[in-house]
Protein backbone atom coordinates (compact mmCIF):
# COMPACT_ATOMS: atom_id res chain seq x y z
CA UNK A 1 0.00 0.00 0.00
CA UNK A 2 1.38 3.22 -0.95
CA UNK A 3 1.81 5.93 1.73
CA UNK A 4 -0.98 8.45 -0.01
CA UNK A 5 -3.26 5.55 0.73
CA UNK A 6 -2.67 5.11 4.33
CA UNK A 7 -3.05 8.27 4.99
CA UNK A 8 -6.42 8.91 3.64
CA UNK A 9 -7.34 5.47 5.31
CA UNK A 10 -6.10 7.88 8.55
CA UNK A 11 -8.53 10.51 8.23
CA UNK A 12 -11.18 8.69 6.86
CA UNK A 13 -11.02 6.77 10.15
CA UNK A 14 -10.98 10.19 12.24
CA UNK A 15 -13.66 11.71 10.76
CA UNK A 16 -15.44 8.14 11.33
CA UNK A 17 -14.78 8.27 14.78
CA UNK A 18 -16.21 12.29 15.16
CA UNK A 19 -18.59 10.79 13.50
CA UNK A 20 -19.30 8.01 16.39
CA UNK A 21 -18.79 10.90 18.74
CA UNK A 22 -21.09 12.99 18.05
CA UNK A 23 -24.54 11.08 18.55
CA UNK A 24 -23.18 9.95 22.17
CA UNK A 25 -22.23 13.24 22.92
CA UNK A 26 -25.60 14.80 21.87
CA UNK A 27 -27.45 12.36 23.60
CA UNK A 28 -26.03 12.36 27.23
CA UNK A 29 -25.78 16.16 27.05
CA UNK A 30 -28.96 17.50 25.15
CA UNK A 31 -30.99 14.62 27.83
CA UNK A 32 -29.49 13.88 30.60
CA UNK A 33 -26.48 16.28 31.63
CA UNK A 34 -28.28 19.21 30.58
CA UNK A 35 -31.79 18.43 32.19
CA UNK A 36 -30.01 17.65 35.20
CA UNK A 37 -28.11 20.86 35.38
CA UNK A 38 -31.36 22.51 34.95
CA UNK A 39 -33.33 20.97 37.64
CA UNK A 40 -30.38 21.91 39.77
CA UNK A 41 -30.68 25.38 39.32
CA UNK A 42 -34.66 25.68 39.08
CA UNK A 43 -34.56 23.69 42.42
CA UNK A 44 -32.22 26.77 43.77
CA UNK A 45 -34.54 29.64 43.05
CA UNK A 46 -38.05 31.10 44.21
CA UNK A 47 -40.43 32.71 42.69
CA UNK A 48 -40.96 36.22 43.90
CA UNK A 49 -43.17 37.63 40.77
CA UNK A 50 -44.35 36.15 37.46
CA UNK A 51 -41.24 35.28 35.61
CA UNK A 52 -38.91 36.74 38.08
CA UNK A 53 -36.89 34.29 39.92
CA UNK A 54 -34.53 34.79 42.70
CA UNK A 55 -31.67 32.71 44.33
CA UNK A 56 -32.76 30.71 47.38
CA UNK A 57 -32.59 27.81 49.76
CA UNK A 58 -36.24 27.87 50.56
CA UNK A 59 -37.31 24.91 48.84
CA UNK A 60 -34.61 22.48 50.53
CA UNK A 61 -35.56 24.12 53.39
CA UNK A 62 -38.95 24.05 53.53
CA UNK A 63 -38.07 20.11 52.82
CA UNK A 64 -36.47 19.82 56.10
CA UNK A 65 -38.83 21.84 58.22
CA UNK A 66 -42.16 20.25 57.16
CA UNK A 67 -42.67 17.44 58.73
CA UNK A 68 -44.51 15.68 56.42
CA UNK A 69 -42.12 15.70 53.51
CA UNK A 70 -39.32 14.50 55.11
CA UNK A 71 -41.14 11.97 57.01
CA UNK A 72 -42.22 10.44 53.05
CA UNK A 73 -38.50 10.97 52.56
CA UNK A 74 -37.26 8.41 55.08
CA UNK A 75 -40.54 6.04 54.97
CA UNK A 76 -40.08 5.84 51.45
CA UNK A 77 -35.70 4.93 51.99
CA UNK A 78 -36.65 2.38 55.11
CA UNK A 79 -39.46 0.83 53.01
CA UNK A 80 -37.32 -0.05 49.99
CA UNK A 81 -34.43 -1.34 51.55
CA UNK A 82 -36.89 -3.72 53.50
CA UNK A 83 -38.29 -4.89 50.27
CA UNK A 84 -34.63 -5.04 48.66
CA UNK A 85 -33.67 -7.45 52.09
CA UNK A 86 -36.91 -9.10 51.70
CA UNK A 87 -36.51 -9.20 48.00
CA UNK A 88 -32.70 -11.41 48.62
CA UNK A 89 -34.15 -13.69 51.30
CA UNK A 90 -36.87 -14.86 49.06
CA UNK A 91 -35.18 -14.91 45.89
CA UNK A 92 -31.97 -16.78 47.24
CA UNK A 93 -33.33 -20.40 47.85
CA UNK A 94 -34.97 -20.37 44.43
CA UNK A 95 -31.87 -19.25 42.99
CA UNK A 96 -29.97 -21.50 44.70
CA UNK A 97 -32.55 -24.71 43.73
CA UNK A 98 -32.74 -23.68 40.06
CA UNK A 99 -28.79 -23.36 39.56
CA UNK A 100 -27.49 -25.87 41.82
CA UNK A 101 -30.18 -28.23 42.74
CA UNK A 102 -31.90 -28.72 39.70
CA UNK A 103 -30.05 -29.65 35.63
CA UNK A 104 -30.91 -30.11 32.53
CA UNK A 105 -34.42 -29.56 31.04
CA UNK A 106 -36.28 -28.88 34.34
CA UNK A 107 -33.54 -26.15 35.20
CA UNK A 108 -34.08 -24.01 32.15
CA UNK A 109 -38.12 -24.65 32.09
CA UNK A 110 -37.65 -23.65 35.80
CA UNK A 111 -35.97 -20.25 34.87
CA UNK A 112 -37.77 -19.33 32.27
CA UNK A 113 -40.92 -19.65 34.16
CA UNK A 114 -39.16 -16.93 36.62
CA UNK A 115 -38.83 -14.53 33.71
CA UNK A 116 -42.08 -14.82 32.24
CA UNK A 117 -44.47 -12.35 34.32
CA UNK A 118 -41.87 -9.90 33.82
CA UNK A 119 -43.01 -9.85 30.26
CA UNK A 120 -45.88 -8.25 30.78
CA UNK A 121 -46.45 -4.87 31.80
CA UNK A 122 -45.89 -3.69 35.74
CA UNK A 123 -49.30 -2.52 35.19
CA UNK A 124 -50.76 -5.48 34.80
CA UNK A 125 -49.16 -7.46 37.67
CA UNK A 126 -50.23 -4.93 40.02
CA UNK A 127 -54.04 -5.13 38.70
CA UNK A 128 -53.78 -8.76 39.57
CA UNK A 129 -52.95 -8.09 43.28
CA UNK A 130 -55.62 -5.46 43.45
CA UNK A 131 -58.10 -8.27 42.23
CA UNK A 132 -56.26 -10.23 45.05
CA UNK A 133 -56.17 -8.52 47.62
CA UNK A 134 -59.47 -5.67 47.53
CA UNK A 135 -62.42 -6.68 49.74
CA UNK A 136 -64.59 -8.04 46.89
CA UNK A 137 -61.06 -10.22 46.05
CA UNK A 138 -59.74 -13.88 46.05
CA UNK A 139 -57.90 -14.12 49.31
CA UNK A 140 -60.79 -12.35 50.56
CA UNK A 141 -63.51 -14.93 49.67
CA UNK A 142 -61.19 -17.85 50.15
CA UNK A 143 -61.04 -16.66 54.13
CA UNK A 144 -64.54 -16.72 53.96
CA UNK A 145 -65.26 -19.47 52.67
CA UNK A 146 -62.34 -21.51 55.01
CA UNK A 147 -64.59 -19.90 57.78
CA UNK A 148 -61.54 -17.80 58.50
CA UNK A 149 -63.30 -14.59 58.25
CA UNK A 150 -66.87 -14.37 58.74
CA UNK A 151 -66.83 -10.66 56.92
CA UNK A 152 -65.27 -9.90 53.83
CA UNK A 153 -61.46 -8.73 54.61
CA UNK A 154 -60.11 -5.68 53.17
CA UNK A 155 -56.41 -6.15 52.30
CA UNK A 156 -55.75 -3.65 50.25
CA UNK A 157 -54.88 0.29 51.11
CA UNK A 158 -52.05 -1.01 53.64
CA UNK A 159 -48.13 -0.99 53.84
CA UNK A 160 -48.26 -4.88 53.72
CA UNK A 161 -49.98 -4.68 50.27
CA UNK A 162 -47.23 -2.03 49.16
CA UNK A 163 -44.23 -4.53 50.49
CA UNK A 164 -46.08 -7.59 48.71
CA UNK A 165 -46.78 -5.94 45.19
CA UNK A 166 -42.93 -4.26 45.24
CA UNK A 167 -41.55 -7.34 45.97
CA UNK A 168 -43.36 -9.42 43.58
CA UNK A 169 -42.24 -6.35 41.24
CA UNK A 170 -38.76 -6.42 42.40
CA UNK A 171 -38.19 -10.21 41.94
CA UNK A 172 -36.76 -11.44 38.44
CA UNK A 173 -34.15 -8.70 38.91
CA UNK A 174 -32.46 -10.08 42.00
CA UNK A 175 -33.25 -13.93 40.40
CA UNK A 176 -31.47 -13.57 37.39
CA UNK A 177 -28.25 -11.86 38.34
CA UNK A 178 -28.63 -14.55 41.29
CA UNK A 179 -28.84 -17.51 39.16
CA UNK A 180 -26.11 -16.34 37.13
CA UNK A 181 -23.52 -16.01 39.76
CA UNK A 182 -24.10 -19.50 41.36
CA UNK A 183 -24.39 -20.81 37.94
CA UNK A 184 -20.45 -20.30 38.26
CA UNK A 185 -19.68 -21.72 41.12
CA UNK A 186 -18.10 -25.54 40.69
CA UNK A 187 -20.31 -27.86 42.74
CA UNK A 188 -17.02 -29.41 43.75
CA UNK A 189 -16.10 -26.72 45.79
CA UNK A 190 -19.46 -26.93 47.87
CA UNK A 191 -18.38 -30.65 48.20
CA UNK A 192 -14.89 -30.06 49.03
CA UNK A 193 -16.54 -27.74 52.15
CA UNK A 194 -18.42 -30.65 53.27
CA UNK A 195 -15.35 -33.44 52.99
CA UNK A 196 -13.29 -31.22 54.98
CA UNK A 197 -16.13 -31.52 57.97
CA UNK A 198 -18.18 -28.08 57.02
CA UNK A 199 -21.80 -27.81 58.35
CA UNK A 200 -24.32 -27.07 55.98
CA UNK A 201 -24.72 -23.47 57.42
CA UNK A 202 -20.89 -23.10 57.46
CA UNK A 203 -20.54 -24.03 53.81
CA UNK A 204 -23.21 -21.28 52.78
CA UNK A 205 -21.55 -19.06 54.61
CA UNK A 206 -18.02 -19.42 53.48
CA UNK A 207 -17.76 -20.65 50.42
CA UNK A 208 -21.57 -19.89 48.65
CA UNK A 209 -22.34 -16.42 49.67
CA UNK A 210 -18.97 -14.95 49.24
CA UNK A 211 -18.77 -16.23 45.52
CA UNK A 212 -22.31 -14.71 44.77
CA UNK A 213 -21.81 -11.46 46.59
CA UNK A 214 -21.48 -9.55 43.17
CA UNK A 215 -24.74 -11.19 42.42
CA UNK A 216 -26.09 -10.75 45.65
CA UNK A 217 -24.50 -6.67 45.36
CA UNK A 218 -25.86 -5.83 41.70
CA UNK A 219 -29.26 -7.63 42.39
CA UNK A 220 -29.95 -5.46 45.80
CA UNK A 221 -28.77 -2.52 43.47
CA UNK A 222 -30.88 -2.48 40.68
CA UNK A 223 -34.14 -4.07 42.98
CA UNK A 224 -33.51 -1.08 45.33
CA UNK A 225 -33.47 1.67 42.93
CA UNK A 226 -36.10 0.55 40.86
CA UNK A 227 -38.29 -0.02 44.48
CA UNK A 228 -37.37 4.11 45.27
CA UNK A 229 -38.26 4.92 41.61
CA UNK A 230 -41.90 2.74 41.73
CA UNK A 231 -44.71 5.27 41.28
CA UNK A 232 -47.30 2.90 40.45
CA UNK A 233 -47.16 -0.27 43.08
CA UNK A 234 -47.45 2.36 46.09
CA UNK A 235 -50.04 4.66 43.88
CA UNK A 236 -52.19 1.47 43.35
CA UNK A 237 -51.49 -0.87 46.26
CA UNK A 238 -51.60 1.63 48.85
CA UNK A 239 -54.11 4.10 48.06
CA UNK A 240 -54.12 7.31 50.02
CA UNK A 241 -51.99 6.50 52.91
CA UNK A 242 -48.77 5.44 50.51
CA UNK A 243 -46.80 8.02 50.94
CA UNK A 244 -44.10 7.40 48.61
CA UNK A 245 -41.58 10.32 47.78
CA UNK A 246 -42.20 10.11 43.85
CA UNK A 247 -45.79 10.88 44.68
CA UNK A 248 -44.56 13.75 46.34
CA UNK A 249 -42.71 14.97 43.53
CA UNK A 250 -45.86 13.94 40.92
CA UNK A 251 -48.05 16.42 43.31
CA UNK A 252 -45.47 19.29 43.40
CA UNK A 253 -44.87 18.94 39.55
CA UNK A 254 -48.28 18.37 38.25
CA UNK A 255 -50.97 18.66 40.50
CA UNK A 256 -49.62 21.82 42.39
CA UNK A 257 -47.37 23.13 39.81
CA UNK A 258 -44.73 24.29 42.34
CA UNK A 259 -41.80 23.22 40.10
CA UNK A 260 -39.22 24.89 42.12
CA UNK A 261 -40.23 22.91 44.84
CA UNK A 262 -40.81 19.45 42.71
CA UNK A 263 -37.30 19.85 41.34
CA UNK A 264 -35.49 19.97 44.58
CA UNK A 265 -37.49 16.80 45.92
CA UNK A 266 -35.98 15.02 42.40
CA UNK A 267 -33.17 16.18 43.44
CA UNK A 268 -32.51 14.58 46.95
CA UNK A 269 -34.47 11.68 45.81
CA UNK A 270 -31.63 11.36 43.41
CA UNK A 271 -28.72 12.13 45.48
CA UNK A 272 -30.30 9.16 48.75
CA UNK A 273 -30.30 6.51 45.23
CA UNK A 274 -26.37 7.47 44.77
CA UNK A 275 -25.56 7.38 48.04
CA UNK A 276 -26.96 4.05 49.04
CA UNK A 277 -25.84 2.74 45.30
CA UNK A 278 -22.92 3.77 46.17
CA UNK A 279 -22.30 2.53 49.78
CA UNK A 280 -22.92 -0.48 48.66
CA UNK A 281 -20.27 -1.18 46.40
CA UNK A 282 -18.25 0.61 49.35
CA UNK A 283 -18.81 -2.17 51.58
CA UNK A 284 -18.22 -4.64 48.92
CA UNK A 285 -15.72 -3.16 47.11
CA UNK A 286 -17.25 -3.83 43.61
CA UNK A 287 -16.99 -1.39 40.84
CA UNK A 288 -20.05 0.46 39.02
CA UNK A 289 -19.39 -0.64 35.60
CA UNK A 290 -19.10 -4.52 36.72
CA UNK A 291 -21.73 -4.76 38.33
CA UNK A 292 -24.23 -2.76 35.92
CA UNK A 293 -22.90 -5.01 33.03
CA UNK B 1 -27.78 -28.83 49.47
CA UNK B 2 -26.40 -29.87 46.04
CA UNK B 3 -27.54 -33.06 44.92
CA UNK B 4 -24.34 -35.04 45.14
CA UNK B 5 -24.45 -34.60 48.77
CA UNK B 6 -26.80 -36.37 51.00
CA UNK B 7 -29.65 -34.30 52.74
CA UNK B 8 -32.49 -35.71 54.80
CA UNK B 9 -35.96 -36.43 53.24
CA UNK B 10 -37.42 -33.49 55.22
CA UNK B 11 -35.35 -31.34 54.03
CA UNK B 12 -35.69 -32.05 50.09
CA UNK B 13 -39.40 -32.15 50.70
CA UNK B 14 -39.76 -28.81 52.43
CA UNK B 15 -37.02 -27.02 50.05
CA UNK B 16 -39.44 -28.36 46.96
CA UNK B 17 -42.31 -27.27 48.67
CA UNK B 18 -41.00 -23.34 49.57
CA UNK B 19 -40.11 -23.36 45.42
CA UNK B 20 -43.52 -24.12 44.06
CA UNK B 21 -45.00 -22.10 46.56
CA UNK B 22 -42.68 -19.72 45.41
CA UNK B 23 -44.05 -19.75 41.67
CA UNK B 24 -47.54 -19.85 42.81
CA UNK B 25 -46.87 -16.02 44.08
CA UNK B 26 -45.15 -15.82 40.86
CA UNK B 27 -48.06 -16.66 38.62
CA UNK B 28 -51.61 -16.42 40.64
CA UNK B 29 -51.66 -12.55 40.09
CA UNK B 30 -51.12 -13.19 36.06
CA UNK B 31 -53.97 -16.07 36.17
CA UNK B 32 -56.01 -14.04 38.38
CA UNK B 33 -56.14 -11.23 35.62
CA UNK B 34 -57.11 -13.08 33.22
CA UNK B 35 -59.37 -15.50 34.27
CA UNK B 36 -61.83 -12.33 35.30
CA UNK B 37 -61.63 -11.13 32.03
CA UNK B 38 -64.12 -14.15 31.38
CA UNK B 39 -66.15 -13.35 34.08
CA UNK B 40 -70.04 -12.23 33.52
CA UNK B 41 -69.61 -9.51 35.98
CA UNK B 42 -69.30 -5.76 35.76
CA UNK B 43 -66.56 -4.97 38.28
CA UNK B 44 -63.62 -7.56 38.61
CA UNK B 45 -64.56 -9.70 42.10
CA UNK B 46 -66.31 -12.60 43.21
CA UNK B 47 -68.47 -14.11 42.65
CA UNK B 48 -67.92 -16.17 39.70
CA UNK B 49 -71.16 -15.71 37.52
CA UNK B 50 -70.35 -17.44 34.61
CA UNK B 51 -68.47 -17.39 32.03
CA UNK B 52 -68.70 -14.71 28.90
CA UNK B 53 -66.67 -13.06 26.14
CA UNK B 54 -68.84 -9.52 26.52
CA UNK B 55 -65.30 -7.82 27.89
CA UNK B 56 -63.57 -8.65 24.21
CA UNK B 57 -66.85 -8.30 21.95
CA UNK B 58 -69.37 -6.34 24.00
CA UNK B 59 -70.81 -3.74 21.59
CA UNK B 60 -71.86 -0.89 23.84
CA UNK B 61 -72.16 0.43 27.76
CA UNK B 62 -72.23 -1.03 30.43
CA UNK B 63 -70.30 -3.72 28.32
CA UNK B 64 -68.03 -2.28 26.16
CA UNK B 65 -66.01 -4.57 24.85
CA UNK B 66 -62.54 -4.24 24.32
CA UNK B 67 -62.73 -4.28 20.72
CA UNK B 68 -65.42 -1.62 20.31
CA UNK B 69 -63.87 0.56 23.05
CA UNK B 70 -62.27 3.22 20.80
CA UNK B 71 -60.63 4.93 23.91
CA UNK B 72 -58.34 1.71 24.73
CA UNK B 73 -57.87 1.16 20.97
CA UNK B 74 -56.89 4.56 20.26
CA UNK B 75 -54.02 4.49 23.17
CA UNK B 76 -52.83 1.08 21.94
CA UNK B 77 -51.90 2.30 18.79
CA UNK B 78 -50.30 5.74 20.52
CA UNK B 79 -48.44 3.19 22.34
CA UNK B 80 -47.17 1.31 19.37
CA UNK B 81 -46.48 4.67 17.60
CA UNK B 82 -43.99 5.76 20.27
CA UNK B 83 -42.48 2.36 20.71
CA UNK B 84 -41.53 1.94 16.81
CA UNK B 85 -40.28 5.25 16.57
CA UNK B 86 -38.06 4.99 20.25
CA UNK B 87 -36.86 1.46 18.93
CA UNK B 88 -35.48 2.44 15.71
CA UNK B 89 -33.68 5.56 17.03
CA UNK B 90 -32.22 3.81 20.08
CA UNK B 91 -31.10 0.93 18.30
CA UNK B 92 -29.40 3.25 15.77
CA UNK B 93 -27.71 4.71 18.05
CA UNK B 94 -27.02 2.29 20.11
CA UNK B 95 -25.21 0.82 17.24
CA UNK B 96 -22.73 3.91 16.98
CA UNK B 97 -22.12 3.84 20.72
CA UNK B 98 -21.17 -0.30 20.48
CA UNK B 99 -18.40 0.87 17.63
CA UNK B 100 -17.46 3.84 19.61
CA UNK B 101 -16.79 1.30 23.00
CA UNK B 102 -15.19 -1.38 20.99
CA UNK B 103 -13.50 -0.25 18.37
CA UNK B 104 -12.18 3.46 19.14
CA UNK B 105 -9.49 4.30 21.93
CA UNK B 106 -9.68 7.81 22.89
CA UNK B 107 -8.85 9.92 26.67
CA UNK B 108 -11.67 9.99 28.43
CA UNK B 109 -13.12 6.76 27.59
CA UNK B 110 -13.93 5.03 30.80
CA UNK B 111 -15.13 8.49 31.72
CA UNK B 112 -17.56 8.55 29.11
CA UNK B 113 -18.84 5.20 29.88
CA UNK B 114 -19.44 5.80 33.15
CA UNK B 115 -21.69 8.33 31.77
CA UNK B 116 -23.34 6.24 29.27
CA UNK B 117 -24.76 4.12 32.12
CA UNK B 118 -25.93 6.79 33.97
CA UNK B 119 -29.38 6.30 33.04
CA UNK B 120 -29.86 2.83 34.29
CA UNK B 121 -29.26 4.61 37.74
CA UNK B 122 -31.66 7.24 37.75
CA UNK B 123 -35.05 7.00 38.39
CA UNK B 124 -37.71 6.97 35.96
CA UNK B 125 -39.78 9.72 37.31
CA UNK B 126 -36.71 12.03 37.92
CA UNK B 127 -35.32 11.54 34.72
CA UNK B 128 -38.99 12.26 33.49
CA UNK B 129 -39.29 15.48 35.43
CA UNK B 130 -35.67 16.23 34.46
CA UNK B 131 -36.34 16.76 31.33
CA UNK B 132 -40.02 18.12 31.20
CA UNK B 133 -37.95 21.06 32.94
CA UNK B 134 -35.01 21.58 30.86
CA UNK B 135 -37.23 21.45 27.53
CA UNK B 136 -39.73 23.88 29.24
CA UNK B 137 -36.45 26.07 29.95
CA UNK B 138 -35.30 26.01 26.20
CA UNK B 139 -39.48 26.79 25.01
CA UNK B 140 -39.87 29.32 27.17
CA UNK B 141 -36.69 31.04 25.89
CA UNK B 142 -37.37 30.49 22.35
CA UNK B 143 -40.46 32.08 23.04
CA UNK B 144 -38.68 35.27 24.94
CA UNK B 145 -36.19 35.80 22.60
CA UNK B 146 -37.79 35.28 19.18
CA UNK B 147 -41.49 35.13 20.24
CA UNK B 148 -41.97 31.41 18.41
CA UNK B 149 -43.74 28.69 20.47
CA UNK B 150 -42.22 25.66 19.66
CA UNK B 151 -44.90 22.75 20.66
CA UNK B 152 -42.77 20.26 20.67
CA UNK B 153 -41.02 20.99 23.96
CA UNK B 154 -44.06 21.07 25.57
CA UNK B 155 -45.57 17.84 26.91
CA UNK B 156 -46.38 15.85 24.73
CA UNK B 157 -45.71 12.65 22.55
CA UNK B 158 -42.31 13.77 21.21
CA UNK B 159 -40.88 14.42 25.03
CA UNK B 160 -42.68 11.01 25.98
CA UNK B 161 -40.23 9.33 23.09
CA UNK B 162 -37.07 11.14 23.80
CA UNK B 163 -37.76 10.31 27.39
CA UNK B 164 -37.81 6.96 27.04
CA UNK B 165 -34.61 6.78 24.06
CA UNK B 166 -32.87 8.89 26.97
CA UNK B 167 -32.69 5.46 28.97
CA UNK B 168 -33.26 2.77 26.27
CA UNK B 169 -30.42 3.54 24.49
CA UNK B 170 -27.80 2.62 27.57
CA UNK B 171 -29.73 -0.97 27.42
CA UNK B 172 -29.50 -1.14 23.64
CA UNK B 173 -25.79 -0.23 23.79
CA UNK B 174 -24.72 -2.67 26.70
CA UNK B 175 -26.60 -5.73 24.40
CA UNK B 176 -25.15 -4.64 20.88
CA UNK B 177 -21.66 -4.12 22.78
CA UNK B 178 -21.29 -7.22 24.17
CA UNK B 179 -22.06 -8.93 20.38
CA UNK B 180 -19.74 -6.73 18.79
CA UNK B 181 -17.00 -7.54 21.56
CA UNK B 182 -17.16 -11.35 20.29
CA UNK B 183 -16.40 -11.05 16.66
CA UNK B 184 -13.35 -11.18 15.21
CA UNK B 185 -12.42 -8.11 13.44
CA UNK B 186 -10.07 -9.79 10.81
CA UNK B 187 -13.50 -11.04 9.02
CA UNK B 188 -13.36 -7.39 8.47
CA UNK B 189 -10.12 -6.85 7.27
CA UNK B 190 -10.60 -9.48 5.08
CA UNK B 191 -13.37 -8.52 3.57
CA UNK B 192 -11.37 -4.95 2.88
CA UNK B 193 -8.29 -6.88 1.84
CA UNK B 194 -10.69 -8.16 -1.10
CA UNK B 195 -11.79 -4.52 -2.43
CA UNK B 196 -14.34 -3.37 0.10
CA UNK B 197 -14.79 0.12 1.65
CA UNK B 198 -14.49 -0.40 5.77
CA UNK B 199 -18.37 1.17 5.14
CA UNK B 200 -18.87 -1.81 2.99
CA UNK B 201 -17.28 -4.29 5.03
CA UNK B 202 -19.17 -3.11 8.14
CA UNK B 203 -22.09 -3.18 6.02
CA UNK B 204 -21.61 -6.36 4.70
CA UNK B 205 -20.03 -8.81 6.95
CA UNK B 206 -20.61 -6.91 10.98
CA UNK B 207 -23.84 -5.77 10.79
CA UNK B 208 -25.31 -9.37 9.35
CA UNK B 209 -23.02 -11.05 12.66
CA UNK B 210 -24.46 -8.65 14.81
CA UNK B 211 -28.34 -9.03 13.99
CA UNK B 212 -29.60 -11.11 16.95
CA UNK B 213 -27.74 -8.56 18.80
CA UNK B 214 -29.97 -6.19 17.12
CA UNK B 215 -33.02 -8.21 16.97
CA UNK B 216 -32.51 -8.65 20.54
CA UNK B 217 -32.48 -5.15 22.08
CA UNK B 218 -35.05 -4.16 19.46
CA UNK B 219 -37.11 -6.69 21.11
CA UNK B 220 -36.69 -5.24 24.62
CA UNK B 221 -36.79 -1.57 23.95
CA UNK B 222 -39.89 -2.30 22.30
CA UNK B 223 -41.78 -4.02 25.31
CA UNK B 224 -39.88 -1.58 27.49
CA UNK B 225 -41.45 1.49 25.68
CA UNK B 226 -44.90 -0.02 25.93
CA UNK B 227 -45.22 -0.67 29.65
CA UNK B 228 -43.39 2.34 30.76
CA UNK B 229 -45.20 3.98 33.14
CA UNK B 230 -42.64 6.20 35.36
CA UNK B 231 -41.15 8.43 32.44
CA UNK B 232 -43.91 8.54 30.21
CA UNK B 233 -46.35 9.97 33.18
CA UNK B 234 -44.36 12.95 33.59
CA UNK B 235 -43.68 13.84 29.98
CA UNK B 236 -47.55 13.22 28.80
CA UNK B 237 -49.23 15.38 27.14
CA UNK B 238 -53.34 15.49 25.86
CA UNK B 239 -52.79 11.71 23.86
CA UNK B 240 -52.29 9.07 27.05
CA UNK B 241 -50.40 5.80 25.61
CA UNK B 242 -51.89 2.64 26.83
CA UNK B 243 -49.96 2.38 30.44
CA UNK B 244 -51.46 5.69 30.94
CA UNK B 245 -54.99 5.41 29.97
CA UNK B 246 -55.09 1.73 32.10
CA UNK B 247 -53.59 3.94 34.94
CA UNK B 248 -56.16 6.18 35.11
CA UNK B 249 -59.20 3.64 34.78
CA UNK B 250 -57.66 1.68 37.27
CA UNK B 251 -57.67 4.35 39.82
CA UNK B 252 -61.67 5.21 39.23
CA UNK B 253 -62.44 1.66 39.16
CA UNK B 254 -63.17 -0.11 35.78
CA UNK B 255 -65.09 -2.72 33.95
CA UNK B 256 -63.10 -5.80 33.53
CA UNK B 257 -62.60 -4.86 30.12
CA UNK B 258 -59.04 -3.71 31.85
CA UNK B 259 -58.55 -7.17 31.71
CA UNK B 260 -58.99 -7.97 28.94
CA UNK B 261 -57.03 -5.28 27.38
CA UNK B 262 -54.55 -7.22 30.11
CA UNK B 263 -54.90 -10.73 28.30
CA UNK B 264 -54.60 -8.90 25.27
CA UNK B 265 -50.87 -7.67 26.28
CA UNK B 266 -49.67 -11.14 27.91
CA UNK B 267 -50.44 -12.36 24.42
CA UNK B 268 -48.54 -10.05 22.68
CA UNK B 269 -45.52 -10.55 25.03
CA UNK B 270 -45.80 -14.01 25.12
CA UNK B 271 -45.80 -13.99 20.98
CA UNK B 272 -42.68 -11.33 20.93
CA UNK B 273 -41.17 -13.71 23.41
CA UNK B 274 -41.41 -16.75 21.15
CA UNK B 275 -40.23 -15.09 17.70
CA UNK B 276 -36.84 -13.42 19.67
CA UNK B 277 -36.03 -17.11 21.52
CA UNK B 278 -36.69 -19.08 17.76
CA UNK B 279 -34.40 -15.91 15.88
CA UNK B 280 -31.62 -16.03 18.72
CA UNK B 281 -31.63 -19.92 18.45
CA UNK B 282 -29.31 -20.50 15.76
CA UNK B 283 -26.91 -17.81 16.36
CA UNK B 284 -26.22 -20.14 19.98
CA UNK B 285 -23.06 -22.60 19.50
Amino acid sequence: MSKTSGNFNRTQYRLGFWLLLAPIVLWLSLLIILPHIDMVLVSLRERIASREYAFSFGNYTAFFTEPLYWNTFVRTAVMSIVATVMTLIIAFPVSFYIAKVLTGRPRIALFILCLLPFWVSELVRTYGWMILLRETGLISGALQWFGLADQPVEMLYNDVAIMVGLIYTSMLFMVVPLVTTLDSLDNSLIEAGYDLGGSSFHVMRSIVIPHAMPGIMSGCIVVFMLTLGNYLTPTLLGGKSSLWFTEQIYTQFITRFNWEQGAAFGILLLILSSLIVWLGLKITRQSFTRVMS
Amino acid sequence: MIPSIPSSRFFRVSYLSYVTLFFIFLITPLVVVAAFSFNDALFPSLPWNGFTWDWYLGKGDPRLGLFHDNALLDSIGVSVQVAIVTTMASLALATCNAFLFEREQFPGKNFLYVLMLMPLVIPGVILGVSILVFSSTVANWFEVQFGIEIEALRPGLVLVTLGQFAFLTTIATLVISARLRKFDITQEEAAMNLGASRLTAIATVTLPFLKPALFGAGVVAFLMSFENFNTTLMLVGSDAPLTIAMFDRLREGSTPVLNAVSVLLMVGSACLALVSLFVQRPAKP
